[in-house]
């Protein structure tokens, strides 16, 4: 063996198992996520058909607190939803639109579900585009709430959620009767997405109509542990074949990145960090970059230049 | 690689003299396998042996030190592709890039945004691990370019030019603090080889391609220079991806020996001039197996968010860090300073403490245990919960330090607070802010 020179051998893999590709949407403006073979980018390996696709958050009640570069980015829109969603479609070249219904949130404005509903089918109406619905995030309230949306958004192929162990049954049930899929939301862990997720396809939805959402932490609250999780899921579904992870995964990571102090504080709190209006972006772009070499098929992002960039990023790594 | 402890019992000379402090030969070697000692405490093996079991036992990814004494870095030394199957080892890190073109002052200035780009977050100090000094003028220019960088910073150098003759002259005066020979090339291999051989220094091997770059490792590796860095001269952020992976896969799956190097990236050749894509490259060469990462300026922005990232990549996922369980005081706090509480997970305890710390209000600020978790993970997991609080507040001392009995719990967990009021009884309980980064606003204004 010794002195012998080995030769090199180029070392691709081949997976054994390919993600579920969904549309979400219907009809020309209809968004396909999933369908890869291969570790994110891994063109070496397999194919990505879809580069992971950006959903722009749209908030149906303003948000406050938001940092100045971010909120002067997005312009005089946050007031209204519809106004917003067009904002980002026209402007921003979305073609996905995340409706974020923070406002139905019972420790909050406390929107009722007439009300989103009423706000969904309006930003469905105004911009044409595919939409994913995120609920407030209590499990009872989202429950009632996505049931009204699901109604009103009958045959659109929304993604609503989040589906949790909590509220899935009710919310499978009414993707099921109008035709919409799910997102299945747990909290950073294997198992669990994988158990979730056998219990909604028992409940009759079709496999393809299912997002995992493996719960996100930014760069600095929580990355080391999501990104690992989406790479051993995403490893279990290529190299395994195992069927309940094969789905596409979401992260939600708008809300995640611009919570980061390191995203938000301004100059004067903090001259050491440097320009803030480029650190916030980045800290954005680079969480969303991260989630996606873990394993992310659709990014929920907030800011136009952090979305932007990270479509830069895809074309870069597009290359080889 | 990993040589079973018969394979090395083989080898060894079978007279079970105990020299090695180990009474038998072969319990001798299934130590060597496990790692637990020296092939060198044998003085009997002979030299082919120790030649052949060096080798074979050789880690499949080399580590190699940048610089000399205390700042020096070492990269490599990587054993797994994913980070769950184990803990990345030696955290990549990052140069930043000097012209030699640029004036003294250019320079300076670099250098000065270099020393202050320096985080400290968990407890560990984050900041630009090297300075790498590209000749862009002539050769004297760049020997003095070197001189003025040594002579500022402490830290290890990388020393950028493929002019064999430059670099000769620019190790004369660095040569002692082991710089990185960036890059020893096709057309300029052997005199290359010669100085990093003659000045033991590191050595950058570059080459188009894996393939040609594993051909010059082989013949610098027959040479006797053994600490090299690769790379394959990518021209997208595609190809580093995809060469970055083939070399560590090379390495550890097919234990091809030619490409078991750290591997150094230059993120911003590959972006066009747009900073912010360099970072955007930067952060994927720190996922994917980035050994020195080159930047072209060391803006804080910019550097921040890499460093919290690499943190948390080269972070054990299994074990969170803790800190301990009592009460802690911030500003020389008296009695009617306020009492905090919130969980023993490292990281939180160091964000809400360095918020207490430049909010300058004197507090008190209780650690429950509550196994390292983060406040909702841990109140999810029901290790931060109104009983457990309870108690920590009982045992803590909290009543004989405090002139008040109210206690201040995160934001995030203001469901619990009528409950916690139940449990601790005779106190107020009041909901602080969901962030900690609005703690000093409202820590002031509770101060009146
Ligand atoms: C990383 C993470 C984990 C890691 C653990 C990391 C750790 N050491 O804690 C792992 C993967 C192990 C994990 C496990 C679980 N997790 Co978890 N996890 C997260 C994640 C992604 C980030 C948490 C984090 O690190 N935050 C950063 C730290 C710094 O935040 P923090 O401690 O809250 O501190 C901030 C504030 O609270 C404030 N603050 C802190 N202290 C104080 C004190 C005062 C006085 C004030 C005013 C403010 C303040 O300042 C900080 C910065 O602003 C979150 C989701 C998310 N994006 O937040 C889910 C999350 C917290 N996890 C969740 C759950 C349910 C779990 C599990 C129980 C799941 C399960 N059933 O197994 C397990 C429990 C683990 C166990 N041992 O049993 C849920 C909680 C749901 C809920 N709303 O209650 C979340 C929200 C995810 C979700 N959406 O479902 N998790
Ligand atoms: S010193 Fe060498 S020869 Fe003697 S017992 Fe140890 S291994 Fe065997």
């Amino acid at each position: 063996m010794k002195g012998q020179a080995m030769a090199y051998r180029e070392p691709r893999e081949s997976a054994a198992g390919t993600i579920r590709e969904i549309a979400v949407g219907s009809g020309d403006p209809a968004v396909v996520v999933g369908g890869e073979n291969a570790l994110p980018f891994y063109l070496f390996d397999g194919a990505m058909p879809n580069t992971p696709a950006i959903a722009m958050e749209v908030f149906d009640v303003a948000p406050e607190g938001w940092p100045t570069p971010l909120s002067d980015a997005l312009g005089d829109v946050m007031g209204d939803p519809v106004t917003w969603a067009k904002a980002c479609v026209e402007k921003h070249g979305a073609r996905l639109i995340c409706l974020q219904l923070a406002g139905t949130d019972p420790g909050g404005a406390n929107r009722t579900a007439e009300e989103a509903a009423a706000t969904a089918v309006a930003v469905a109406d105004a911009t044409g585009v595919p939409l994913i619905v995120y609920g407030s995030g209590n499990a009872d309230k989202d429950a009632e709430v996505l049931k009204a949306v699901a109604a009103a958004l009958n045959g659109r192929s929304a993604m609503i959620g989040p589906a949790t162990e909590d509220n899935y049954k009710a919310i499978a049930a009414v993707a099921l009767a109008y035709g919409h899929g799910v997102v299945a939301e747990t909290p950073i862990d294997v198992n669990m997405a994988k158990q979730l997720n056998i219990l909604i396809t028992q409940l009759g939805l079709p496999a393809d109509r299912i997002l995992i959402d493996p719960s996100t932490g930014a760069v600095g609250y929580g990355l080391e542990y999501s990104y690992t999780v989406m790479e051993r899921l995403r490893l279990a579904a290529l190299i395994q074949n195992d069927d309940m992870t094969r789905m596409p995964l979401i992260c939600n990571l708008g809300k995640e990145a611009w919570r980061a102090k390191e995203a938000k504080a301004t100059e004067e709190e903090e001259p050491a960090w440097g320009d803030a209006a480029k650190r916030g972006v980045l800290w954005e772009a680079m969480t969303a970059l991260s989630l996606t070499m873990g394993g992310a098929d659709v990014l929920v992002m907030r800011h136009p230049e952090a979305i932007a960039l990270v479509g830069k990023a895809f074309e870069g790594l597009s290359a080889q | 690689m990993a040589l079973s402890g018969l394979d090395i019992f083989k080898k060894l000379p079978k007279t079970n003299c105990g020299d090695c402090g180990i009474p038998t030969c072969l319990a001798f070697a299934m130590k060597l396998a496990a790692g637990q000692a020296e092939l060198s405490q044998c003085p009997h093996v002979s030299p082919e042996a120790a030649a052949e079991l060096s080798e074979a036992s050789a880690p499949p990814m080399r580590g190699v030190t940048i610089g000399a004494g205390d700042d020096a870095i070492r990269v490599g030394e990587e054993t797994v592709l994913f980070r769950h199957e184990k803990t990345f080892v030696n955290p990549c890190a990052f140069a930043v890039l000097v012209e030699s073109g640029a004036s003294d002052e250019a320079i300076d200035g670099t250098l000065a945004q270099i020393e202050a780009a320096s985080f400290e977050r968990v407890q560990q100090h984050l900041g630009v691990g090297a300075v790498a000094i590209k000749s862009t003028a002539d050769a004297s220019r760049f020997r003095a370019a070197v001189e003025r960088v040594r002579s500022k910073t402490a830290l290890p150098l990388v020393l950028m030019s493929e002019d064999a003759s430059e670099m000769a002259s620019a190790l004369e005066v660095s040569a002692e603090v082991k710089p990185l020979i960036c890059a020893a090339t096709e057309s300029n291999f052997e005199a290359m080889l010669a100085l990093a051989k003659d000045n033991s220094c590191p050595m950058v091997v570059r080459a188009s391609g894996l393939e040609a770059v594993a051909a010059l490792t082989e013949k610098a590796v027959a040479a006797g220079v053994k600490d090299l860095l690769i790379d394959s001269s990518p021209t997208t952020a595609g190809e580093a991806l995809r060469d970055h992976v083939f070399a560590r896969r090379a390495a550890l799956n097919q234990k091809f020996a030619p490409l078991g190097f750290p591997i150094i990236t230059f993120p911003g050749d590959l972006a066009a001039g747009d900073d912010m894509l360099e970072a955007l490259y930067a952060s994927v060469d720190v996922e994917k197996y980035g050994g020195v990462v080159v930047l072209t300026s060391a803006d804080a922005w910019k550097l921040l968010p890499l460093l919290v990232l690499r943190q948390n990549i080269y972070t054990d996922p299994q074990r969170p860090m803790q800190v301990e369980s009592k009460i802690y005081e911030f500003n020389n706090p008296g009695p009617d300073a306020p009492f905090l509480v919130t969980t023993n997970f490292s990281l939180t305890y160091f964000i809400v403490a360095s918020e207490i710390e430049s909010s300058k209000m004197p507090t008190y600020l209780g650690i429950v245990e509550a196994e390292g978790l983060s406040v909702l993970t841990a109140w999810a997991a029901g290790k931060f919960v109104p009983e457990r609080i309870a108690k920590f507040v009982g045992a803590s001392g909290a009543a004989e330090k405090l002139g008040h009995k109210e206690v201040v719990i995160p934001g995030m967990v203001a469901q619990i607070s009528g409950e916690l009021k139940e449990e601790l009884d005779g106190w107020d309980v009041v909901v602080g802010p969901r962030e900690a980064a609005d703690l000093p606003a409202f820590l002031k204004k509770k101060a009146g």
